[in-house]
């Protein structure tokens, strides 16, 4: 009886943690918060020398735009002409119903259409605005396909093409030695099940868990890889969008919590071993008990984000390096150009490196948690 | 005095977060080399053990950095947000 209430209990808050993520996921399709909010394309991009455009080289701007989201997939731009692809917006507002068209319609955020406009400046600055009937600016509801979310798209496409393609091959040939896409995989499917699913989880549960933890180490992996690909439709900062590892910090949250038993809350709220009068009348230790259950999965969103993003920059500022050198300068920026390429190569193997261990360190910390939860009394 | 405070109130932010990311490498740094240091007398003690250490020494490497980039995650906001 109470088991059937505790199954309902969870599908209820999975099923609220995801709508509620899925909405969150899309709905920001807007810079991460901890970047500058402007708009991507107020200029013509800068990769040429500034006798032949006239503009001046604005790195920042550069940066941000490969590293905040956009409404449209900027490829190219040749000799101040943009190549980039136009992703539907899909807009619905309380005056104007549901509008759905091109972002291409905008002209990179030059122009309005049907009332609506990429704001310039302000709170708002590189979203959707609409005037009201009463001048107001407000966001309408903003469902649109953004390059992150397109990117998104592609990574689970790819995703669920790679593991259905092994999983098929696993059940037709069942006793047989892996072949193919089952080399590359297996290693780090056992590798997730034992290190890291059985060893924090346990013998008896782990089973469980485990899709989840394999979807997210191979998410979160795959998404990072796909990062530092600068080729169309790679190269979006996915992972590096505060918005993805919150929902994915959201999930594990939502099952730390379903899936917790009496001696977890016991040993949040009162704590074994603890004085009374640390309980009692202020409950000190219970309040901060009680933090460290939300602190723990925040941390967790800011390690990915941060290490993510970081890298990102830290790599665009490497090439930025280049046109900056070579406004001054052609052959200065040739020059710079061999050492930035010899950086950007050994940062990329590093950043390699940073996207395993922290789709690795997330999946590890997730299972930690949910073990934690998971743990009978002593 | 408190006028002049006053006034300078965004540079003094601006220099504080540059001071925080400084700090936040600093301690990076100081705690990573600590674990660095202590995995290179635990290989030496005994060599076979390296692939364990190995993996527990990148692993705690990537814990103690997700803590600095919590630090700078705060001065960007202040950089940017604030």
């Amino acid at each position: 009886m109470v088991k059937k209430i505790k199954q309902w209990i969870s599908l209820l808050l999975l099923a609220g943690v995801f709508t509620f993520s899925l909405t969150s996921a899309i709905l920001p399709s807007s810079p991460a918060p901890t970047e500058k909010n402007e708009q991507t394309h107020s200029l013509p991009a800068e990769e040429q020398t500034s006798k032949e455009t006239g503009h001046h080289f604005d790195a920042e701007e550069m940066i941000m735009g490969h590293v905040l989201d956009s409404y449209e997939w900027h490829l190219l731009t040749i000799k101040g002409k943009h190549i980039s692809i136009p992703l539907p917006v899909i807009l619905y507002s309380k005056e104007k119903g549901l509008n759905i068209f091109l972002s291409s319609k905008f002209h990179h955020g030059h122009s309005s259409y049907k009332g609506f406009r990429i704001a310039e400046e302000g709170k708002y600055a590189g979203k959707i605005v609409e005037e009201t009937a009463d001048g107001q600016v407000v966001r309408p509801i903003d469902l649109s396909l953004t390059k992150t979310a397109v990117a998104l798209v592609f990574s689970v496409i790819l995703l669920i093409w790679i593991f259905t393609s092994i999983a098929r091959r696993y059940e037709k040939h069942r006793n047989e030695p892996p072949h193919g896409l089952q080399n590359l995989l297996e290693p780090l499917i056992i590798f997730i099940r034992d290190e890291v699913a059985k060893a924090s989880i346990g013998e008896e549960k782990y089973e469980k868990y485990l899709p989840y933890l394999l979807t997210l180490f191979f998410f979160i992996f795959i998404n990072n890889l796909l990062g530092l690909i600068p080729i169309f439709p790679a190269g979006a900062n996915v992972t590096g969008n505060i918005a993805i590892p919150t929902v994915m910090a959201l999930f594990t949250f939502a099952l730390v919590v379903v899936s917790a038993t009496k001696y977890f809350w016991i040993d949040i709220f009162n704590t074994p071993g603890v004085p009374w009068w640390l309980k009692f009348p202020f409950p000190l230790i219970p309040l901060i008990e009680f933090s460290s259950l939300f602190i723990k999965h925040i941390v967790l969103v800011i390690r990915l984000f941060a290490n993510i993003v970081a890298g990102h920059i830290v790599a665009l500022g490497f090439f930025a390096l280049i046109f900056i050198f070579g406004e001054m300068n052609t052959l200065a920026g040739y020059g710079i150009s061999v050492v930035t390429i010899a950086f950007t190569v050994f940062l990329t193997l590093l950043e390699l490196l940073v996207a395993f261990i922290q789709a690795y360190v997330f999946t590890l910390l997730s299972a930690l948690y949910i073990g934690l939860a998971l743990e009978e009394g002593h | 005095m408190i006028l002049l405070q006053a006034v300078a109130g965004s540079t003094l932010g601006i220099m504080g977060a540059g001071f925080g990311a400084g700090l936040a490498a600093i301690g990076a740094g100081i705690g990573i080399g600590q674990i660095g240091g202590k995995a290179m007398e635990a290989i030496s003690r005994q060599p076979e053990a390296v692939g364990d250490i190995r993996s527990n020494m990148i692993i705690s490497a990537a814990l103690i950095e997700g803590v600095a980039f919590f630090a700078i995650v705060i001065c960007l906001l202040i950089l940017f947000a604030v």
